[in-house]
């Protein structure tokens, strides 16, 4: 985390244990906490290890260490023209949506100081919930039909929830009740839709509206990959804004932060990062809820945990996946079902052995 | 024992409350609510008789009256008393139960997007609905409703075991996050029989939308005592939430056992929530709107808001039944997508309008 001048008393306070480290004459300084270190390394490790396992495993179990050679572009053809066609891109596709619903998941629920503040209770998710369920209704495949409307659905949604709660200025607070208003609207109209719809489509909407890896090709990862190359590093710049923003209005202001135009930045790298990692792969449940929550009683900090919440929101979504498909033999669960099924425990089980009774962030 | 907390509770909040009041407001407070009540009960009143009357053979006010009182054995009589009557009182009952809920879920856990859905209420009644329509092969909705009371009542005691679990007890944040973490679980469960069973996604995803007329009359008269026992229950806790609105540490000081408080409001919660979902199926929004809009007219005093929140859910649910039959005639809008339409708009226009306070 990146801290100015300004607020290098207050967070070396915060952070005792920490150690900073400064850049001569620019000013900057970080703070490396072992613990944040030590948790980060750990768990990029277990998302390597769940990446592997998510290509080797299917309807053809492949031996690791092939796995692993042809991933680094060696190998025998067939075990290649699995894992290149079918395997990777399915693995990258849920590599990509966790990472980007971790980190917008962290982004709202600091934005607006309310750890139930996920995309999926503000209106973002139902928004392309909305248009995608109208898309398959209407015939269109799973294919980029589907991915621009769910993209324009969910972009959509945010700027109405934005517009609507400006005036003269926005407030987070503002900002979340109006998002309810926007998410039970689209909800509602989804279930419209349900309604209308007969029992296969139904299933099949739903299927989409629970959120699945299952035939994801590169099709889905290129524009996923694209909007994360330029999210990520934009939530990056933005990370000191928002870690002056989770201490509320009066002090951003005080710490001398451009608080309104830091809150569309944030709030517009987030509603990016969620609608075309919805768009891409459904609105897969509870992640985006549930990875911040857990990143930040791992690693013990009072603020945004963003490369934390990035990597448990991956390794929900991939270790969800994995199970998913050998969970029950011969069906396959859609992921949706299993990041609610094993991230909820994992949840539940942190809160009730963790200290902290505050917000969350 | 209700009725005895409820003596206990106001006369307690009264002694201390009341010095830190000040004392110019109260006099003009007083008097809007002189006025705004009995406009409630009024607006309310015109709502049933409405609800009454119109629909797709809609009949005149004055004819709708001479039937309630004295029924007779034309068609006419056989569609007030049958079926709209009937309606109406699923109207009156659910709306009041699903703003009281609300109110309470919003005063316990100190968060605005709480709602009677958010401690598990709604996917743990869904779950128990799925499970009764997927597995045990029931399809009528009596068969069903005791299923869906269950699973709510379940639901919301594994989250408050979960909740209160650890160090501090059940503190808002905790009950919160164990609500939104045993939801996600159930809704997956729900999801994953969903996904496979098409015969119970077809009955499913009727239900979860919210219907005054999902269920015979008699199940009302069931399920009422259950709502009746909350309701009391609720006006009970609603005092001591105006100290729990003060921050854990100030109610203690002012006499408050917050632990008990917080259960009572729970176990008034989950009758008053479980109930409606049981008759309605999961309405959505009226929980969560009600007791927002309550504030807005009344300031941060929860007796007014649970009081509001009681006479404003009822009249929010009728509201969108009328309109519902009215807009598709002469086939129906369900009860809980007109809710939404209507009930949206309005709640970001009033979002807009007013400084909020935040809880």
């Amino acid at each position: 985390m990146t801290v100015t001048d300004t607020t290098r008393g207050a967070a070396a306070v915060r952070n005792a244990g920490g150690v900073v480290i400064r850049l001569p004459r620019t000013g900057a300084s970080w703070i490396v906490r072992p613990r944040s270190v030590l948790v980060s390394l750990l768990l990029a490790a277990a998302v390597a290890a769940a990446f592997v396992v998510e290509v080797a495993f299917g309807e053809l179990d492949l031996p690791l260490p092939d796995v692993v050679r042809s991933l680094a572009g060696g190998g025998d053809p067939t075990t290649a023209l699995v894992v290149h066609s079918l395997r990777l891109p399915r693995a990258l596709v849920g590599l990509l949506c966790g990472a980007a619903f971790g980190v917008a998941g962290a982004i709202f629920q600091t934005l607006t100081r309310n750890p139930l503040a996920s995309p999926d209770v503000i209106g973002v998710s139902a928004g392309a919930g909305t248009a995608a369920t109208a898309g398959l209704l209407m015939g269109l495949g799973s294919g980029l039909g589907i991915q621009t409307l769910a993209l324009v659905g969910g972009l959509g949604a945010s700027a109405l929830i934005y517009v609507l709660a400006w005036k003269s200025g926005t407030t987070g607070y503002r900002i979340v009740l109006v998002g309810i208003g926007i998410a039970a609207l689209c909800t509602s109209a989804t279930s419209y839709l349900l309604l209308k719809a007969g029992v296969y489509q139904a299933q099949q909407a739903l299927m989409w509206l629970t959120g699945s890896l299952n035939a994801r090709d590169w099709e889905h990862v290129g524009p996923l990959a694209i909007a994360l190359a330029v999210l990520l590093p934009c939530v990056v710049l933005l990370a000191p804004w928002l870690g002056g923003l989770q201490f509320g209005d009066e002090m951003a202001k005080a710490l001398g932060l451009p608080v309104q135009t830091a809150r569309i930045a944030l709030l517009a790298v987030g509603a990016g990062l969620v609608s075309f990692a919805t768009a891409a792969a459904g609105p897969i449940a509870f992640v985006a809820l549930i990875a911040p929550q857990i990143a930040l009683r791992l690693v013990g900090v009072p603020g945004p945990a963003l490369l934390p919440s990035a990597l448990v929101g991956s390794f929900v979504v991939l270790a969800g996946d994995v199970a998913g498909r050998q969970l029950l033999p011969g069906t396959e669960l859609p992921v949706g079902v299993v990041t609610g099924v094993l991230g909820a425990p994992c949840l539940l089980w942190l809160l009730g052995r963790s200290n902290r009774t505050g917000s969350g962030g | 024992m209700a009725i005895l907390c409820f003596v206990l509770s106001s006369s307690q909040n009264r002694s201390a409350a009341s010095p830190v009041r000040p004392p110019e407001t109260v006099p003009r407070r007083t008097c809007v609510h002189l006025v705004a009540v009995p406009v409630c009960l009024i607006v309310l009143g015109l709502l049933c008789l409405c609800s009454i009357a119109l629909g797709t053979k809609s009949i005149a006010p004055e004819r709708v009256l001479e039937l309630l009182w004295s029924p007779d054995s034309s068609e006419e009589s056989g569609i007030v008393h049958q079926m709209r009557v009937p309606r109406t009182e699923f109207g009156l009952v659910v709306g009041a139960a699903l703003g009281m809920a609300g109110a309470l879920m919003q005063g316990l856990t100190r968060n605005p997007l709480a709602d009677p859905g958010l401690l598990g209420v709604s996917a743990g009644a869904s779950l128990g609905v799925v499970l009764t329509t997927g597995l045990l092969g029931i399809t009528a909705p009596q068969g069903y409703v005791w299923f869906a009371f269950a699973g709510a009542l379940a639901a919301i005691a594994l989250v408050y075991a979960l909740g209160s679990a650890g160090k501090g007890g059940a503190t808002p944040a905790k009950l919160a996050l164990a609500g939104a973490a045993v939801t996600a679980l159930l809704q997956s469960l729900v999801n994953a029989v969903l996904l496979f069973d098409a015969a119970a996604l077809g009955d499913f995803r009727f239900w979860v939308v919210g219907s005054l007329t999902g269920q015979p009359a008699e199940v009302l008269v069931d399920v009422l005592p259950f709502i009746a026992v909350g309701a009391v229950l609720a006006a009970a806790t609603a005092p001591a939430l105006n100290s729990l609105a003060l921050g854990e540490g100030v109610a203690t000081a002012l006499g408050r056992n917050v632990g008990l408080v917080r259960l009572r409001g729970a176990a008034a919660a989950t009758l008053l929530a479980g109930g409606a979902v049981a008759l309605c199926g999961p309405i959505a929004f009226v929980g969560l709107v009600i007791p927002q809009l309550a504030r807005l007219l009344t300031g941060p005093d929860h007796r007014w808001i649970m009081l509001y929140s009681a006479l404003l859910g009822p009249s929010l649910l009728l509201a969108a039944d009328i309109a519902g039959r009215l807009i598709a005639r002469p086939d129906e809008l369900h009860v809980g997508i007109v809710v939404t339409v209507i009930g949206a708009p309005f709640f970001i226009a009033l979002v807009r309008r007013r400084r909020l306070r935040e809880l």
